[in-house]
This record gives structure tokens, sequence and C-alpha cells, in this order.
């Protein structure tokens, strides 16, 4: 993976495949305590406990068209080359939340990336889920919330490439607001 | 002079709150209902780009992000979507695209340049491309249930 955005892209899938209705991608900066933590929590199936521990495990997949399972192995890789760690929690029923950590100034650190895309991607493919992102960087923050999108668009599919573009605007806007630069 | 000046700052400003998205989606609709597109999901081209892990590290993101931005710019009627890895990571990214009335079709090593002969070839003039996976290719649902 070339970088965070395309992590997190990686790891909402799963999310989507746990068929959760709700997902929130969170990215917090903290530059005292020198900190990148990325969190995604779902509402999906979840994941019982033998399953939790076999899923850092390259060689473990749920899916059955291929023997092996990159995302969350690469993802956990990736926060510990910086000093990081990777975290899940997660209940059947109830969904799962993931939790990476990177030492922001380490110079392993992935760039963020095209977050904004990857966020429209998300949003275009899957307009019948809920989203929201919480962007927070030393004490200012941005958050974006597909319900109050849908609320803004009324009966204007959020799906539809021109307002998808007005989106992807908006987000790269906010974000330049406080200093997240794609 | 000084109106055309005030249309034109109007156009440039940035969307940055849910209000000006709104107010873009009112321009937006007023186009939109000049143009009447049709809306029958049966008569639109179907393309899903494969977006598991393998298919994000190989660049789909970007591909897809381009099939979404031309068939749209080219007025093509068609729905953009993401599936899973089909077991083609060989090939990725793979995109599988749909015509009306046909078979789907699976094209690996998909980057910018091919998908543009796809969408040119394939889905404008329904003209085979280079880059077809298998013959005997079945959707990802398909292969789940045996």
């Amino acid at each position: 993976m070339k970088d965070l955005s395309l992590h997190i892209l990686d790891i909402a899938q799963n999310s989507i495949t746990a068929k959760a209705k709700s997902i929130f991608i969170g990215i917090e900066e903290d530059s005292a305590a020198n900190t990148y933590i990325i969190r995604v929590e779902d509402d999906g199936c979840g994941m019982s406990k033998e399953v939790l521990e076999l899923v850092t495990d390259p060689y473990y997949t749920s899916r059955t068209t291929r023997r092996v399972g990159l995302g969350i192995p690469l993802f956990k890789q990736n926060a510990e080359q910086t000093g990081g760690y990777l975290a899940i929690d997660s209940e059947p029923g109830r969904g799962t939340v993931i939790e990476a950590m990177f030492v922001h100034d380490n110079i392993d650190r992935p760039e963020l990336g095209d977050i904004s895309g990857v966020l429209l991607l998300l949003i275009g493919a899957n307009p019948e889920l809920h989203f929201r992102y919480v962007h927070r960087k030393d004490g200012q923050g941005y958050a974006l919330d597909t319900r109050e999108l849908q609320e803004a668009l009324d009966d204007m599919p959020v799906s539809n490439p021109n307002i998808l573009g007005y989106i992807k605007e908006m987000i790269t806007e906010n974000l330049a607001a406080i200093d997240v630069y794609q | 002079m000084l109106i055309t000046i005030q249309r034109k700052n109007q156009l440039m400003t940035k969307i940055k709150s849910l209000a000006d998205l709104r107010k873009k989606k009112e321009d937006l609709q007023a186009k939109i209902a000049l143009r009447e597109k049709s809306d029958s999901p049966e008569g639109r081209v179907l393309v899903k780009v494969a977006m598991a892990t393998c298919g994000i590290a190989s660049g789909s993101k970007d591909v897809m992000e381009y099939i979404a931005d031309e068939l749209n710019k080219r007025n093509i009627d068609a729905i953009v979507s993401q599936t899973g890895c089909m077991g083609y990571c060989y090939a990725e990214p793979t995109i599988e695209v749909t015509l009306p009335g046909k078979e789907p079709v699976v094209y690996g090593d998909v980057d910018v340049k091919k998908a543009d002969e796809i969408i040119e070839k394939y889905i404008r003039n329904q003209e085979l491309v280079d880059g077809i996976i298998p013959v005997n290719y079945q959707t990802i649902e398909n292969n789940k249930e045996e």
C-alpha cells in the first residue's frame, strides 16, 4: 500500500464485506504526543475470539477465492515499523473496531494520500451505507457525515458523478483549512 | 460587465459547507432536467472494479476514479461499482464489464490506458479487447454458492 488512505480503503472494504450499515473512519493527529491514530469502526457481523486471533496472520482469510489475506497484516506491519501498534476489538453481532497508531514523525510513516478520493469511492459505491469521517489535528477538526450530505442533497443521489465531484472539493477544502494536505 | 464578473466569481467559489453543496446541487438539477437522462437500469453498462487488498495495492483506486470520470465525461450511461477479489490477484487491477443483455467480461492488468481502450472499443463499439481473463468466468456471487 502506497499510503494511509489506501489502507483505510482496504480496511473499510472488510467492514462492507461484514455487512456493516454504518462505518466510522477517524484520524487523529497529535503532534505533542507524536501520534497518528487511525480508527475504523463498523456495526457489521463482528468476529469471534478465535477468528480475531487469526486475522493478523497473513495465511488467514475468510474468503474462498484465494488462500491469503494481507490487508490487516500489511496495515499492522506498517504501523509497527514506525514504533506504533495495531489493535482490533470485535464482538460477533456488534461490530469491529480497528485502531492503528503510527508514530507521527517517524520516517516510515506513510503519507496520508488521497483520503478525499478514498471517501468518495466508498460513498459513491455504497450510497446506502452511512459513513462518518472525522479528522482531528492538534485541536482542530473536520467531520463529514453522509446523512447530512443526503439531507443537503434532498432526493439527488449522492452517487451522481457531478455531486461526487462537489463533495470531493468540499472535503479537500475543509481538510486544507485544518492544515491537512493530500 | 459587472454582472459577468460577479457570476464568474460565483462559479469560482469553492464548496466548503453543506449549504454550498446544496446550492451546487440545485444548479446541477436544473441542468439535468434539460438533459433528461433515461432511468432504466437494464439499459446501463455495469462496470465493477475489484477493490480488495490485491486490487488496491495494484492501483485499482486510480483506475476506478478514471473509469467513473471518463464514462461521465463521454456521456455513457453506466453504473460503476466495486467488487471483492475474484482470485485473479496476479492480474490486478481487474474489472468486470457487463454490457446490457450480455455476459460479463473480465479484463486484467487494467491501467488507465487499458481502461481508455476498453471504454472506447468494448463499451462503445462492443469490440473485444486483449486482456480478457478466463472464458469460463463466473461472478464472485456465483462462486460462493458452490
